[in-house]
């Protein structure tokens, strides 16, 4: 008996080690197959974007592209600054200074995808809703956002991102 | 058991080393099938047949469309104005995803009402949700390619449902996205799939249709079938019968493909695609709206998705919420009460899902999704409780021939 029961243990040995060895290397066979559709180099190469600021008027608003998707690059008024700092962030949802989502707080740059879904928010034209709070409102679900992009009502969970950006010189940032 | 006797010698031959004509004659020509089987049950025939028709004409599309962000929309314009024929071609397939989801939406409830997801064919009532998930997918994925502004905007709203998912969420939708938004690397993608899930469909399919004959076709009186006189030869009863329907199904289709082709279809998808521009009202394709009604009735976005995924999911457990034995709704007094209340909830929410998502709407739509789980957790398992059903006769012949024992037995089922 002992010695058929060892065999069996042994035979076992062999059985669960082959499997492994087989479920490691289809695994190193799927990788290749499931990464290949991450972003490619060249779409990898194209992330990063260069703008100059200064042909954007107090009051206006530009959308550029970055990486395929809009960015709103937003002058703001005095007026806009100051409401959005004077929110206390606790009532805030996604809790964010103002002073933490501009670099310079006159020239706001943020990523123009709802959070919600994706969808582009309305707001950069004059003549687009702006929502309760003055700044962006998307129609896809009804979300509001407030001057500082910072999301106040509706489905989205966060604030409209700010992309990584610097200022390479005075006027001209590079996004990315 | 021995074989059909063929009279062709060359099929004979044949039928000796590979049995395809007995196999064909087994199953679609004496395949024995409960007598009583009333007009619902043409749509899965039905089904099967707009799945060919789909395949038909989406492999003619691919010979002229190009998956590329550049050309996509003119190739499809170049179908409409210079291929020969090509309007129709596109048009057909255009409004046979839609009558396909009506087929085989018509095809579910005749499930739910006859109760022919209860044992022995809970794996067959299974296999027919994948079918239904994968044709959400090819259709969804189907419509990204044209390119135009509903297009683009469905592709980007629905593969953002994964980042709703913890963790893992935003690296999904990248992989999903070849990109850092729906782009080319997407379309091309798309157009692989599109191409390659009706072909997984016809291989679900033909999975349930050997479960199906592994018990026979459920019947409207949902009792089983309790020997010959019950039965009769699929050919040429129910060819027959099936022939007529499709008949009738055809005559519709041509009507509103050479009538009205656009009724279904939004008029933003011919406007080709912006990234920069959302258009002011987003909405599904008509057939997504119930669920699409879901998603937007709970506030909190991984919940949404959640609920919607859920929606379907609750389908794959029906059989054991259900525990009543009595199949068909004929002889539930008060399920056959709450399956059309369900099914008036079904059609509240499709047009709740193509309103805007504001005031009464979102109420209503809050309400609607509450009843529909609340209909498949709480009622049918509460049902098949409380309910007293009505006694089911004897045997399928029973009621037509009257024979005499009047049907007052509980057995059966
Ligand atoms: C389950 C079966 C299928 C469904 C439900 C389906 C659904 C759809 C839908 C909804 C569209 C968008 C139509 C429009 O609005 O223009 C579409 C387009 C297309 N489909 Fe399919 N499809 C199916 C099978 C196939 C197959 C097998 C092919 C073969 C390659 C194919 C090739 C195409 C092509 C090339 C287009 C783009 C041209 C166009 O938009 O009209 N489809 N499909
Ligand atoms: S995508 Fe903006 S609210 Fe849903």
């Amino acid at each position: 008996m002992a010695e058929t029961h060892e065999g069996a243990t042994r035979r076992d040995f062999i059985h669960v080690a082959s499997a492994t060895m087989g479920a490691v290397g289809a695994a190193c066979v799927a990788w290749p197959l499931i990464d290949q559709m991450n972003p490619a180099a060249d779409t990898l190469a194209l992330a990063t974007t260069e703008f100059d600021v200064s042909g954007v008027e107090e009051g206006m608003a530009v959308t550029i592209v970055w990486r395929g998707k809009p960015v709103f690059v937003r002058h703001r008024t005095a007026k806009e600054i100051e409401e959005a700092g004077a929110v206390d962030i606790n009532d805030l949802p996604d809790p964010e200074t103002d002073g933490a989502r501009a670099a310079k707080p006159e020239m706001l740059v943020l990523v123009g995808v709802c959070t919600h879904l994706g969808c582009v928010p309305l707001g950069q034209k004059a003549t687009d809703p702006r929502g309760e709070w003055g700044g962006w409102f998307c129609p896809c679900h009804g979300s509001h956002y407030d001057t500082s992009g910072r999301i106040r009502k509706g489905p989205a969970p966060t604030n409209l991102p700010v992309p990584p950006y610097e200022y390479i010189s005075d006027t001209v940032i590079r996004i990315g | 058991m021995s074989g059909p006797n063929f009279s062709n010698p060359v099929v004979r031959w044949i039928d000796h080393r590979l049995p395809v004509f007995t196999f064909m004659h087994h199953e679609m020509h004496e395949y024995p099938t409960p007598k009583n089987l009333n007009y619902w049950w043409n749509f899965g025939s039905l089904a099967g047949i707009v799945l060919v028709i789909m395949l038909l004409t989406g492999i003619i599309l691919a010979m002229h469309y190009t998956p590329h962000v550049d050309y996509a929309f003119q190739s499809v314009e170049r179908i409409m104005r210079d291929v020969n024929y090509g309007w129709l071609i596109r048009y057909i397939h255009a409004n046979g995803a839609s009558f396909f989801f009506i087929v085989v939406y018509i095809h579910i409830f005749r499930g739910l009402y006859y109760g022919s997801y209860k044992a022995p064919r809970e794996l067959l009532w299974m296999l027919g949700v994948v079918i239904l998930l994968l044709m959400m997918a090819t259709a969804f994925m189907g419509y990204v390619l044209p390119w135009g502004q509903m297009s683009f905007w469905g592709a980007t709203v629905i593969t953002n449902l994964f980042s709703a998912l913890p963790g893992v969420g935003e690296w999904i939708v990248t992989l999903l996205w070849g990109g850092f938004s729906v782009d080319n690397p997407t379309l091309n993608r798309f157009f692989s799939l599109h191409y390659l899930l009706p072909f997984v469909i016809v291989g679900v399919v033909v999975l349930h249709i050997v479960a199906l004959h592994r018990f026979g076709s459920n019947n409207p009186l949902g009792i089983d079938v309790r020997g010959k006189q019950d039965s009769i030869p699929f050919h040429p009863y129910y060819t027959v019968k099936d022939m007529f329907g499709l008949g009738v199904f055809l005559t519709i289709f041509a009507a509103v493909v050479f009538f009205m082709p656009n009724a279904m279809g939004h008029p933003d998808n011919y406007i080709p695609a912006n990234p920069l521009v959302t258009p002011a009202h987003i909405v599904p394709e008509w057939y997504f709206l119930p669920f699409y009604a879901i998603l937007r009735a709970v506030p909190d976005k991984l919940l949404g998705v959640l609920a919607m995924f859920a929606a379907i999911a609750v389908l794959f457990i029906l059989p054991w919420l259900d525990r009543s034995p009595v199949r068909s709704a004929t002889f539930r007094p008060l399920f056959k009460i709450f399956f059309w209340i369900f099914a008036a909830n079904c059609v509240l929410l499709t047009y709740l899902g193509g309103k805007p998502a504001e005031g009464i709407y979102v109420i209503l739509s809050r309400l609607a999704t509450v009843y529909y789980f609340f209909h498949f957790l709480i009622l049918l398992p509460g049902l098949s409780i409380f309910e007293t059903p009505k006694p089911l006769p004897r045997s399928i012949s029973q009621p037509v021939l009257g024979s005499g024992t009047a049907g007052a037995s509980k057995e059966n089922s």
